[in-house]
């Protein structure tokens, strides 16, 4: 369980943070999303206590995280891959927070080879690691003392595309398991597969939260796509909607897909399609939340043509 | 939300103890590749020191005493380098992140680098001693060395003194500039100053009888410290040692993580 109240950091004038609030709930993977320099990361180091917020406050199992005795033993943080001293082995960096929180020693040989370091690997000093055998390093750091929160700062970086698979595999397991999963991405497409709620996060402030489905809920309306072309226009005009031809044979309605199918049947239209608007899903709603004076992809109702013309 | 009196805290598994960070501490003292050369390089300065006192000290004077205080020249010259790496290393290898991840109580993990240092100090004065001793033998065999076997506790006690407060000088001075090379540079460079221009200025003489530890911590290395000697270490130390050591110390404790 992670709980972020109002959080807020200011760095003199400059808000770096603004009255962030979310939550994770156990069982459950959250998505941290947003542009590089959004505030992410200056979110997580102030739940995880390394950062002192301007205002607000951040639980971590109930408790601000400074107030847990052994937090190795509570919450496993990853919050830079890049933060490990060149001059030590995998293997050493691994037996250095083993010690430190009182875990088993054997457990580093054991998380070594969980995020599929081999004892090759480990031997070589961290300096020469590639990005993604830190990440792979520091996610075995942070699952070392058997936590039951994990807060992981945009682990899948420099992962290859095997890595962020299992990364997702065992993300899942762990959250499946009972454990508050926090995540952070600049990337959707990393976390999308894994995550079960969103946090955007755009400017220091929430751009939006919830599950998949809650964003995407957004009155974009359906696309309908019919055999005859004409009486579907017909049909849906009778119907009192406002149906606007969006490719060929088909139109967009802001409606919902059952009062488009209703108004189809009683018409007697065959139809060919009928799915939710906004084909780039959770994509375009994150880049026009987190879009700042950057173009805005053209929202669901915009001429269609001209976006396809840009796909091509 | 349960309403509770006292502020809420997860207290098991408890604090890893104190002990354990000094082992911890001391151990990232010397698993790095850099930590090993300095211990190397300071084993060797006071090895190396020891056919020098052999060929050029006369016969008398080649004591146990004598050999003992030059194997400790290595170990308060350059420990103390260990001392200020061992604070700066977190921030220029950012390993504070996790350390203080693992670690909220940021006191605790100064305390126990300051001990790591007292307990490296400590050994390389054991070491030193078996040198001494060991060269002093050789000497004997040799027919260089005439002088007296005995090593009073007393020298033994301030010279390690000595070099404790040399390794937390270093320590406090990373701490307050958390920078590696200008914590190294100034630590050396700013007491030689202060001891050059107590010499060339005729009206910092008196201060810098009380302030330049150059001058009164060297009665550490020699056979009996007088009560006024006292009051002139503890004087220099309260500028050098605590003053940097507590601005250290609460910069550490505010200073963002990242």
């Amino acid at each position: 369980m992670i709980s972020v109240e109002r959080l807020t950091k200011r760095y003199g004038d400059v808000p770096a943070v603004h009255e962030v609030s979310f939550q994770c709930a156990p069982g459950t993977v959250t998505g941290f999303l947003g542009p590089n320099g959004a505030g992410k990361s200056t979110t997580m180091r102030m739940i995880c206590g390394l950062t002192p917020p301007t205002t607000g406050s951040a639980t971590v199992k109930g408790v601000p995280y400074r107030r847990i005795a052994n937090p190795g033993r509570h919450v496993g943080v990853l919050l830079d891959a890049a933060a490990q001293h060149a001059g030590r082995t995998g293997r050493e960096t691994l037996a250095l927070t083993a010690h430190t929180i009182g875990a088993d020693r054997d457990r580093a040989a054991r998380m070594l080879d969980l995020v599929g370091l081999t004892p090759k690997a480990a031997r070589r000093r961290v300096g020469g690691y590639s990005l993604g055998m830190r990440q792979r390093l520091g996610i075995a750091q942070a699952l070392m003392g058997d936590p039951s929160v994990l807060i992981l700062d945009e682990p899948a970086n420099g992962l290859d595309p095997e890595g962020i698979f299992w990364m997702r595999g065992m993300l899942r397991e762990f959250a499946d398991r009972g454990g508050t999963v926090l995540l952070s991405s600049h990337l959707l497409l990393e976390v999308e597969a894994v995550a079960d709620r969103f946090v955007v996060i755009a400017n220091g402030r929430i751009a939006a939260q919830g599950t998949k489905a809650e964003l995407l809920a957004a009155p974009d309306g359906v696309l309908v796509r019919g055999l005859d072309a004409t009486a579907l226009h017909a049909a849906l005009a009778a119907a009192g909607l406002d149906p606007r031809p969006e490719g060929e044979g088909a139109f967009a309605v802001r409606a919902t897909a059952e009062a488009v199918g209703r108004a189809a049947a009683s018409a007697g239209v065959v139809l060919l399609e009928l799915r939710q608007a906004g084909g780039g899903g959770l994509e375009r709603l994150f880049l026009s939340l987190t879009a700042g004076t950057a173009p805005v992809p053209p929202p669901a109702g915009a001429p269609a043509p001209a976006a396809e013309e840009a796909l091509r | 939300m349960t309403a509770t009196t006292a502020p809420a805290a997860l207290l098991a598994p408890a604090r890893p103890p104190l002990g354990r960070l000094v082992a911890v501490e001391l151990r990232k003292m010397v698993d790095t590749r850099s930590g090993r050369w300095l211990l190397v390089l300071i084993a060797v300065a006071g090895v190396a020191l020891m056919p020098v006192v052999l060929f050029t000290v006369d016969e008398p004077d080649q004591s146990v005493v004598e050999l003992f205080v030059a194997s400790q020249t290595g170990a308060a010259i350059l420990l103390p380098v260990l001392g200020i790496l061992s604070v700066t290393a977190e921030w220029s290898q950012r390993t504070a992140l996790s350390t203080f991840a693992l670690v909220p109580e940021r006191n605790r993990v100064l305390t126990a680098k300051l001990a790591a240092g007292t307990v490296l100090a400590a050994v390389f004065l054991v070491l030193g001693i078996a040198v001494a001793v060991l060269t002093r033998a050789l000497g004997g065999a040799l027919g260089r060395s005439g002088g007296s076997w005995s090593l009073p506790a007393s020298l033994v006690g301030t010279m390690l003194l000595f070099t404790v407060l040399m390794v937390m000088m270093g320590a406090a001075f990373g701490m307050l500039f958390m920078n590696s090379p200008v914590a190294i540079v100034l630590y050396f460079v700013l007491p030689s100053l202060w001891s050059t221009l107590g010499e060339m200025i005729q009206r910092l003489k008196g201060p810098a009888g009380w302030l330049d530890t150059n001058r009164t911590l060297d009665v550490l290395t020699q056979e009996g410290v007088s009560g006024g000697e006292w009051a002139r270490i503890g004087a220099s130390l309260a500028v050098w040692l605590l003053l940097p050591l507590a601005a250290g110390a609460v910069r550490l404790a505010r200073r963002e993580v990242k």
